[in-house]
């Protein structure tokens, strides 16, 4: 995941070797193949699929293969499609904002202040350990945690800071979005990391000849060459909690609604093509989101 | 979402055991005329796949069944839904489905269902009457507000999809277990008598109160608690018009933003951690959940309510693509199933069981008396598993089975407007 300074260099030695003009023209073709076959099968196919079976009609236990938009005009005519997607951007946002700030601050402090390379390898791995449990387990163990007779109720509650239990702790909007900020706030350190690592240090050191202050260094030199890293780590952190159905159900306590649950409980009731029509449209939606970020960022030129 | 799968991989012992265990019942019942040996060796190549939902699925019965019958069954727990789904989308994955009397009417038009022949089923005379008749031991008749199991009992053929409302020699499920469902409360933190459905709404439970997020079956208890406030008047529970529907989630809804519910439960497991954490003290529950709370020492009380119980049914049904051996196997364990071993095992759970004969010869008089007749227990009451339920003294919430089955005022449902249903209880969990 981590590519180094010398790395990029090589990388960029190798984009300028020209390719060897006495190969046959199939094989750049073969080359791609494996490739293009893998994403055919898994990706083009599937999400086809799913576009021809949202024009689908369907009864409690019967797909009926036909062309009509009710699907469609179910999805837009209804409410709570549009609560719903209000909903889940909103958790969206509040996620992005918690993970972006967090992230950014945990990624400089290894880049920048862990100063040996074994350090910053060992601080990493910390940050990772975590992760190698799975995500509902980290949602679920919030709950004895945040509940009314949770571990945080009791300890105020002992020190006398609060006389009744805090009910907004679990089962509400903040226990969801600090659920999503502890599940998702590595996939914004990594790729925040990654961009930091291949900073020049002498544009760091001509800054501070120059008399930049370290909030201006940060401001003007780090941020800036960061913006690769945010972009990809946004469009991580937003992919993932725009399609989340279990984390939301958990730590909402079955209250709130995102899209992903919608989706679930559409195939729950065999639903599959009001499903297939809300995932399209869910498809679009984050495609939107993504396309926006990169008209901001545009990582390929940056990176 | 839980899923567990329990494979039961036989022992060779087990398999020697079975097999004679298998031969000794063929004789006894006669069962094997025409062709014994062949039967009698093969059978412990069998081997039935039943999934259903997680209240009836035990290991133990898959290792009483390999003990008394020779063959393996392998059993998987999934939600409601996923029943209906997997038994509509994956005829093949099963032979034998474990489902709700409600999923009838989505199931047996898919044509999944293989009709069973109640002439093969040896005690079907003696299956309790609520499923077979429509009415109670006693000659009453049961409510038939909603999917009333006697209204999908019966199918029209060998190869119908269709109901019968008359009886016929073709049967869809094999009652295993069914109950009559109502509030469960904290008694330690509920300090007054909680007598009907609509005190689930009170304002003094404000936050700690839940309920079910299944909508075939919530919505029935929203029902129950809308017509207990007054506010909806219903011509049948179970089938609700639009206008009722949207009644009814309007109160709901409007509980929701007020801040009445701290959370849904869609698994049992969630209905047990938000009553055992104190989390809600009056939610809709389901009997065996109360008794686990009840187990680990914290009270719980399962109230009986004036306007009536919310009951359901589960059975055993047949897949169509069983054929042959393995349909004779089939009905081999379905006449098991009556036979005692079971109907004892589910009713010291608090369910109630198909045939009520075979399932007291199997039981204590002590243990009947509790869980059936509503008496005191005259010393602890253990469940199958050996932990004690209940010490001696208790009566059972609600009393016996005649007067809690004798008050159900409907059963859980799918309606004639499940499309609409499912679309406003969407946007009631989305408000």
């Amino acid at each position: 995941m981590i590519r180094s300074q010398e790395s990029g260099v090589g990388d960029q030695e190798s984009t300028r070797r020209r390719p060897d003009s006495r190969l046959p023209i199939s094989v750049p073709w073969l080359q791609a193949l494996p490739l293009a076959a893998v994403v055919a099968i898994f990706l083009v196919i599937p999400i086809l699929t799913l576009a021809v079976v949202s024009f689908w009609d369907y009864t409690d236990y019967d797909l009926i293969p036909t062309f009509e938009l009710t699907n469609y005009t179910d999805l837009f005519g209804s409410w709570v499609t549009y609560a719903t997607y209000a909903s889940t951007l909103r958790f969206a946002a509040l996620t992005w904002l918690f993970t972006v700030v967090i992230g950014f601050w945990i990624a400089y402090f290894l880049a920048f202040h862990v100063r040996s390379k074994t350090g910053q390898m060992a601080c990493f791995l910390v940050c990772t350990i975590p992760f190698l449990t799975s995500n509902v387990i980290r949602s679920i163990s919030w709950i004895p945690v945040l509940g009314r007779n949770g571990l945080v109720n009791s300890a105020l509650l002992g020190l006398g800071a609060i006389d009744k239990p805090l009910e907004f702790l679990l089962f509400s909007d903040f226990s969801t979005v600090l659920s999503y900020v502890h599940l998702y706030v590595l996939f914004m350190v990594v790729p925040i990391f990654n961009t930091m690592m291949r900073i020049d240090r002498s544009i760091i050191e001509a800054a501070v000849d120059a008399g930049a202050t370290g909030w201006q260094i940060v401001r003007d030199v780090v941020i800036p060459l960061s913006k690769p890293g945010i972009a990809i780590g946004s469009i991580f952190v937003v992919t993932l909690v725009m399609g989340d159905f279990s984390t939301i159900r958990l730590m909402s306590g079955g209250q709130s609604a995102s899209v992903g649950l919608l989706i679930s409980n559409q195939l729950a009731y065999l639903q599959y093509p009001a499903a297939a029509a809300n995932a399209m449209v869910l498809l679009a939606v984050v495609l939107c989101v993504v396309a926006a970020m990169m008209r901001v960022v545009d990582i390929r030129k940056e990176l | 979402m839980s899923r567990r799968i329990v494979d039961m991989k036989p022992s060779r012992r087990s398999v020697l055991k079975g097999a004679a265990a298998l031969a000794g019942t063929a004789v006894g019942t006669g069962a094997v005329t025409g062709f014994p040996t062949i039967w009698a060796q093969n059978i412990k190549d069998v081997t039935l796949r039943q999934f259903g939902t997680g209240v009836s699925a035990y290991n133990d019965i898959a290792v009483q069944v390999k003990k008394d019958l020779g063959f393996t069954l392998e059993l998987a727990a999934l939600d409601s839904d996923a029943v209906v789904q997997r038994a509509v989308t994956q005829p093949k994955s099963y032979e034998i489905v474990d489902a709700e009397y409600w999923m009838l009417p989505k199931i047996v038009p898919s044509g999944n269902l293989q009709p069973m022949d109640t002439k093969k089923i040896k005690l079907f005379d003696k299956i309790v009457p609520i499923f077979t008749k429509g009415e109670m031991p006693n000659g009453k008749k049961v409510a038939l507000q909603g999917t009333a199991p006697i209204k999908v009992s019966y199918l029209n053929g060998k190869d119908a999809k269709t109901f019968s409302k008359t009886p016929t020699q073709w049967f869809t499920l094999v009652p295993t277990i069914y109950n009559a469902d109502t509030l469960g409360i904290r008694p330690d933190l509920i300090h007054e008598p909680i007598t009907q459905w609509k005190q689930l709404l009170d304002p003094k439970y404000k936050g700690k109160a839940s309920i079910l997020n299944i909508s075939s079956i919530g919505i029935m208890d929203a029902a129950m608690v809308c017509e207990s406030l007054g506010e909806v008047k219903y011509g049948d529970k179970g089938n609700m018009t639009k206008a009722e529907l949207d009644k009814t989630l309007k109160i709901m809804t409007e509980a929701k933003k007020a801040g009445q519910f701290r959370a849904f439960w869609k698994t049992f497991d969630e209905s047990v951690n938000l009553m055992a954490s104190g989390e809600v003290v009056i939610q809709s529950m389901w009997s065996p959940a109360v008794a686990v709370v009840r187990s680990k020492g914290i009270p719980c009380s399962y109230v009986p309510l004036k306007e009536g119980y919310r009951a359901w049914a589960g059975g055993l049904g047949l897949s169509r693509a069983l054929s042959g051996l393995q349909l004779e196997a089939a009905y081999e364990y379905l006449n098991w199933y009556l036979s005692g071993w079971t109907g004892a095992f589910l009713n010291r759970q608090g369910y109630y069981s198909a045939v009520l004969e075979t399932a007291k010869q199997n039981m204590t008089a002590d243990e009947w008396g509790f869980w059936m007749e509503g008496k005191p227990a005259q010393g602890d009451i253990k469940d199958p598993f050996g932990k004690v339920m209940e010490k001696a003294g208790a009566t059972r919430d609600g009393g016996s089975f005649e007067t809690r089955m004798g008050a159900v005022a409907c059963w859980n449902a799918v309606m004639d407007q499940n499309k609409y249903m499912v679309q406003k209880w969407n946007e009631f969990v989305a408000a």
